[in-house]
């Protein structure tokens, strides 16, 4: 590695640490590289996400490309401790590497209206 | 932390059931205080006014009116009522949502308990920050001091994230400052501050730092709602005592995949429905929990 791709390295993690980032996501960020990485646009509208169903393979990184069709709403991945506000009009990235294999939730975590609590999806992380 | 409390300490209570629950810190007999007394208050949560299915309640017009006749024919009468938050069942019309708040504001004022405390939940104030709410019940974050004991209403439902937020925190650790570290301190709040189940938004975005406030007080007791059922957890030595609905139950948290209302079950009607009885001994620092269940009180 050089030593200017060594700067680059470190300065993305102090930059992911002062956002308060999980440190498996810190940690992804510094051993993986973006060759591999798959993109997944999820949109969020009142009350579903599009897909709710997603499968991920363990250990290869993956973007969310997220956004809203009507109003803002929340993205919340509790298990690997990602979540992000999605506002109309722009698109939210959140990258990490499912470091686990399971079924896990997310869900909108901004209330917005009668049926929030059924916006819910799930990944299936898979070996 | 949970310990036994002598009965005597108790106020005498109607004769009506339910599981019972002790739980607080204690202090040394020196620690106690000369102008604390035992009393007890009704908390009431999660009523939903407006929630329509038979599926889940047939008798969604009529549990609230049971649960408040039911309180109002306790031998002894508490000396307040809180309600911790959903009091209406949310609504896209804010319209809706003002008659609906109408409505169970007539309906509670036929308890003869005339000290009500009122507090949101994100069915009430989620949609419009508490716009609507506060015309009727006012202020959603405030405090009270009651024979000893100091009351904090938290509010972390009208900001939609979930969050207490840093104005409201700046609030807490300024009325904190003017509390004795062993005070007794209960907290009335909607959500967990905790995260009890984050994946079934059982959680509160800036609960830990909530939390970690508290946490500087040797006597915190937090009764909130949101869940829909009883449930006790201790973070370091706070207790937190979630209590029923009054409209349909909720699994154990993290229980299923989804998080569904559990149907009504017509062999045993309003099963999981109820409110509860906190005794408080103030000399001791402790409380008493005692669940009733709408079932019971027919």
């Amino acid at each position: 590695m050089t030593r200017s791709a060594i700067a680059l390295h470190a300065a993305l993690l102090v930059m992911f640490a002062g956002a308060g980032l999980h440190q498996s996501v810190i940690r992804s960020w510094a051993r993986e590289t973006p060759n591999n990485e798959q993109t997944i646009r999820i949109s969020a509208s009142t009350f579903e996400f599009k897909p709710s169903e997603i499968t991920l393979k363990k250990d290869v990184p993956v973007i969310f490309e997220l956004t809203t069709q009507d109003r803002r709403h929340g993205f919340n991945l509790p298990d690997f401790h990602l979540r992000a506000d999605v506002q109309p009009g722009t698109t939210e990235k959140l990258r990490f590497v499912p470091r686990k294999v399971g079924t896990f939730t997310f869900l909108c975590d901004i209330f917005c209206g009668d049926q929030h609590e059924e916006m819910t999806g799930t990944i299936r992380v898979v070996e | 932390m949970i310990h036994q409390m002598h009965r005597r300490d108790f106020l005498k209570l109607a004769g009506i059931g339910g599981a019972v629950f002790v739980s607080g810190a204690t202090l040394s007999a020196g620690q106690a205080q000369q102008d604390m007394s035992a009393f007890y208050f009704v908390q009431i949560s999660d009523t939903h006014w407006g929630f329509s299915g038979p599926a889940i309640n047939p008798d969604s017009q009529g549990t609230l009116k049971k649960a408040i006749a039911a309180v109002n024919s306790l031998e002894e009468q508490p000396d307040f009522v809180v309600f911790t938050g959903d009091l209406t069942q949310t609504t896209d019309d804010p319209a809706v949502r003002r008659t609906r708040l109408a409505e169970f504001r007539d309906i509670v004022s036929d308890l003869k308990v005339k000290t009500v405390r009122f507090m949101p939940g994100e069915h009430d104030a989620s949609l419009d920050r508490g716009d609507a709410y506060q015309t009727f019940f006012g202020d959603m974050h405030y405090t009270f001091d009651h024979k000893g004991v100091h009351f904090i209403a938290l509010d972390n439902v009208s900001d939609p994230t979930a969050a207490v937020g840093e104005a409201q925190l700046d609030w807490l650790r300024s009325d904190l400052e003017h509390v004795s570290s062993d005070a007794r301190i209960v907290v009335l709040t909607h959500r967990p501050l905790f995260d009890l189940a984050p994946a079934w938004d059982w959680a509160t975005r800036d609960g830990d730092a909530v939390i970690d406030t508290l946490l500087q007080h040797q006597n915190v007791t937090v009764l909130y709602g949101h869940i829909h059922q009883e449930h006790h957890h201790m973070t370091g030595h706070i207790a937190h005592h979630a209590a029923k609905s009054l409209m349909w139950a909720l699994p154990e948290p993290g229980s299923a995949p989804k998080k569904v209302q559990i149907p009504w079950d017509a062999a045993s009607p309003y099963k999981g429905l109820g409110f509860r009885n906190v005794k408080a001994d103030t000399a001791q620092a402790r409380y008493k929990i005692e669940e009733l269940s709408v079932g019971n009180m027919l």
